[in-house]
């Protein structure tokens, strides 16, 4: 799907109240189509006016484009050891979507933060409609209309939609007290006019992911937000309810809103954005419009490398069976799982979340109880109830949770690295630093972790580096059976080419590597074989090239769903 | 396949280790007690003449050496998310079993036995409700206190227990050589301090204790059995406690049922003031020593000048707050600045 173009987009479709000043938001003076009738008529009628005003930079400026409404000029920061930003320029339309891309750590985050007040600027200056922003706070990035909707959103699970929507800047009545009705009557606005299905009493908890994003976009617009930035939307929606924000990327773009998406799959970039500014090792490496670009160009500029070499294929040879599972379960998450993986082979595991795939795995490293089921390795029964047994028997398991379940932040770099294999690093229980150092320098190495120095803290890297991290404790540990459980999710394509490479490296090595992942491409170009799990059962199993995407999305979903196609679409969109 | 020479082996520098700087040093928390500390000798030797002397200063570490054994398991526990309230119950129930084999003519080393015995009893029964049943630990334990202190005072009543055999009284009260006047308690921390300095800085251990506390999840995805870790410091806890009742009931020879009253909140302000994070994962063996010197010399020399006791409390409840927002404030203060 192309873009939608400019033309149509300045005009606000909805009856909702118009923004409440736009001066600089439409450079284009076609006349309004037919149809559109006397309110678009009139609002054109409106900006004519107000392009009248200061026509003679913005015309000449611009051809066809509306003016920037928020504009980064050589935007510096400097961390301790690190230069996270430098002479960083963007620009952002009102009306437009402007994909951020760059690898994890290339500095998008920091941008981020500029731009909603928790860092400020070194050096460099931030024009917001016209006005310079000077930001010390999210406070002053609401009031100069900026609104950020994070990866995992951080809201009250336990208060009602309108009482998220409206926190910080309720309204309030006689004695200053909270006006209810008029929260509920604004929130239902807001509410319908971004056609949720949802009313303002329900409680937040009981929403999904999708919904809640909403409830973070109704929360930007009850503050008139007109520029708003999505950092990484999309990453715990399903195919459909990604399809719903699109459509409510398109309804923002009519309302004159800019955004900046944040986003490492192509797919969605293309699908939504008008143009792109690219991040490389915290500088602007290029930017441009969406309709001129190729997503191979885009890769390049990024890493330096072309796509092609993203899903490095290596034939290894499976040798004997390492690991037989038969019949795994648990109470309640997973239920007669069976599979056998040979040295060498990699197992894509694939499903929906929900399907039962992380369980069964955690189960696996003993990490939750079993109910029922035998696991061998090499043949021989093995008794894993904890996951010291797990690492005992030669398993290793790089969990979905990067921070929670993966890293301990405070730790330096080395620290980590060992704390899966300490009884190696160690002589008569006293720790030896050489040893630790010597196993940290190698698998950072071979794993090219970026940092300052291998004591620094865990909490400073970026989180591809984090996720190098976690493996390379993992690899310490000697495993012979590697289980990935979502392996490169949040992850820039640097790092996630690094994991490619690295688990084709592995398999070639004779580890056994079971991949748990819910991207398609990943599983499709990476597996010897996948197993498709529905509802904590393995459902279909499929050899190495025997399945296209649809067939393994339809095996996920168990045919019952009617929107098949659609989710199969976000995987084949992709290479 | 040309990927692989592409792979970046050494694509990035990295530093062995981050570059010393001496305003790291000068910023660590020890530092700052160690000024506290020089400060607090300096003025109680102001104060008083009679604070710089031998004998003084060796007798005067029979006050706080008890607390400061526990101070060592407690920092453990504080390390790792947990906190013991029922130390000073513990205390008095090892006391008062001590006190009944006693009366019942026990010698000097089953007394020690059962004091430590009883101790780590009472450690594993609190240990077993945090980690079986996965109850928060102040909660347990502020209960357990309630629990082992009231048994304590209706198995005695208000009577106290003094037939104590003089050679366990000489384990509370006396000292290694009458040539050099250390007291033998005194003496026993240093020794236990040592050795828990090197397992918490130098072992598997340490570090595990450390992961448990930074995030216990990714620790138990490590292999790290902290439910089992946690368990064990519980028992240590109260084999210190053990250890601390035998050498309090031996240094005032006699078992009261209040003994010990209110020695769990000393024993968290030293663990708190040494600087471990009462939210886990970070602290030093050496802080806490430090800081039981610094709280030890300063209830010393304001006793010597006549102080009264409940002043000293008050001071040291202002040293407890100042400890713990210092970190806040000088952050706040430094991001003033910048």
């Amino acid at each position: 799907m192309t873009s939608e173009t400019c033309g149509a987009c300045a005009l606000p479709l909805h009856s909702g109240p118009p923004p409440s000043s736009d001066p600089t938001s439409s450079g284009h003076l076609l006349p309004p189509s037919a149809g559109e009738g006397a309110l678009a008529a009139s609002l054109f009628f409106e900006i004519s006016i107000d392009m009248a005003v200061d026509a003679s930079t913005q015309v000449t400026e611009t051809s066809g484009l509306s003016a920037p409404i928020l504009t980064l000029t050589g935007v510096s920061k400097r961390f301790p050891g690190v230069r996270a930003l430098h002479n960083v320029n963007l620009n952002l339309r009102a009306g437009e979507v402007t994909a951020l891309i760059g690898e994890n750590g290339a500095g998008k985050s920091t941008l981020v933060k500029i731009l909603t007040g928790i860092y400020q600027p070194d050096e460099g200056e931030i024009v917001v409609s016209g006005a310079p922003f000077i930001c010390t706070g999210p406070r002053d990035a609401w009031a100069a209309g900026i609104a950020a909707i994070h990866q995992e959103t951080v809201m009250f699970d336990e208060l009602s939609v309108a009482e998220n929507i409206f926190m910080g800047h309720m309204p309030l009545g006689a004695g200053g007290r909270i006006d209810w009705a008029a929260m509920r009557s604004r929130t239902a606005e807001l509410l319908k006019r971004l056609e949720a299905d949802f009313d303002a009493n329900t409680l937040l908890k009981r929403l999904s992911v999708a919904q809640k994003h909403l409830v973070e976009i109704a929360r930007a617009l009850s503050h008139d937000a007109r520029i708003i930035i999505m950092d990484e939307p999309t990453s715990a929606l399903s195919a459909r309810e990604i399809g719903d924000l699109f459509a409510i990327i398109a309804q923002l773009k009519r309302r004159n809103c800019a955004i900046l998406f944040i986003s490492h799959k192509f797919d969605e970039i293309f699908h939504v954005a008008d143009r792109w500014t690219c991040l490389r090792d915290g500088e602007e490496v290029g930017h441009g419009a969406i309709a001129d670009v190729a997503q191979a160009d885009l890769v390049r500029l990024m890493v330096g490398r072309s796509i092609e070499q993203v899903y490095p294929k290596r034939d290894v040879k499976p040798g004997p069976v390492v690991l037989e599972a038969e019949d795994l379960a648990n109470a309640s998450e997973f239920d007669g799982v069976s599979f056998q993986l040979r040295a060498g082979q990699i197992i894509g595991l694939y499903g929906l979340v929900g399907a039962g795939r992380s369980e069964a795995m955690q189960g696996l490293f003993g990490l939750s109880p079993l109910t029922r089921g035998r696991v061998k390795i090499d043949g021989r029964e093995a008794h894993i109830r904890s996951p010291a047994d797990a690492i005992r028997a030669g398993l290793a398991y790089v969990p979905e949770d990067r921070q929670i379940q993966g890293v301990v932040l405070p730790f330096g770099i080395r620290a980590n690295m060992t704390l899966a294999s300490l009884k190696a690093h160690a002589r008569d229980g006293f720790l030896s630093l050489a040893k630790e150092l010597q196993t940290t320098k190698k698998f950072g190495g071979r794993l090219a972790v970026k940092a300052a120095n291998w004591e620094q803290k865990l909490g400073e890297l970026s989180g591809g580096n984090q996720q190098k991290v976690v493996i390379g404790k993992w690899l310490a540990s000697g495993p012979r059976i590697l289980i990935l459980d979502e392996p490169t999710k949040g992850i820039d394509i640097g790092s996630k080419a690094a994991v490619h490479e690295f688990m084709g490296e592995l398999a070639s090595e004779g580890i056994a590597i079971i991949l748990v992942s819910s991207e398609l491409p990943e599983i499709m170009g990476l597996a010897d074989e996948i197993m498709v799990m529905h509802e904590g059962r393995v459902v279909q199993r499929f050899a190495r090239g025997q399945a296209s995407a649809e067939m393994i999305v339809s095996a996920a979903i168990a045919n019952e769903d009617a929107e098949a196609p659609c989710a199969g679409e976000s995987g084949e969109a992709l290479p | 396949m040309s990927l692989s020479n592409a792979s970046p082996a050494s694509r990035y520098d990295v530093a062995d280790r981050a570059p010393r700087r001496l305003s790291d040093y000068l910023l660590r928390w020890e530092t700052i007690l160690v000024v506290l500390l020089i400060a607090v000798v300096i003025v109680n030797a102001l104060i008083s003449p009679f604070f710089l002397d031998f004998y003084n200063l060796s007798d005067a570490t029979f006050n706080f050496s008890e607390k400061a054994i526990l101070a060592l398991a407690m920092t453990l526990l504080i390390i790792v998310r947990d906190i013991d309230l029922s130390i000073a119950a513990i205390i008095a129930l090892a006391s008062l079993a001590m006190g009944f084999a006693a009366e019942a003519g026990a010698p000097t080393f089953a007394l020690i036995g059962i004091g430590l015995g009883v101790g780590a009893l009472c450690g594993a029964f609190n240990g077993a409700l945090v980690t079986g049943f996965g109850l928060p630990s102040i909660v347990v334990t502020i209960g357990t206190m309630s629990l082992f202190r009231g048994i304590a005072q209706v198995a005695l009543g208000d009577q106290a227990i003094t037939k104590y055999p003089a050679s366990f009284q000489a384990i509370g009260q006396g000292y290694i050589t009458d040539k050099a006047p250390i007291p033998i308690s005194f003496v026993l921390f240093l020794g236990l301090a040592a050795v828990f300095g090197i397992v918490l800085h130098r072992t598997i251990i340490g570090r595990k204790l450390f992961a448990m506390g930074a995030n216990p999840v990714a620790a138990l995805f490590s292999g790290i059995a902290v439910n089992r870790i946690r368990f064990w410091l519980f028992v240590l806890m109260g084999l210190m406690a053990g250890l601390a009742a035998v050498l309090l009931t031996g240094r005032i020879g006699s078992t009261r049922p209040n003994i010990a009253l209110g020695f769990e909140l000393e024993v968290v302000t030293m663990v708190v003031l040494g600087g471990v994070s009462i939210a886990g994962g970070a602290g030093t063996i050496l802080g806490v020593t430090l800081a039981v010197f610094v709280l030890g010399l300063t209830t010393f020399g304001l006793s010597l000048v006549n102080v009264p006791g409940i002043v000293i409390s008050i001071l040291n409840g202002v040293l407890l707050i100042a400890s713990i927002s210092a970190p806040a404030v000088a952050q706040r203060f430094l991001r003033g600045r910048s």
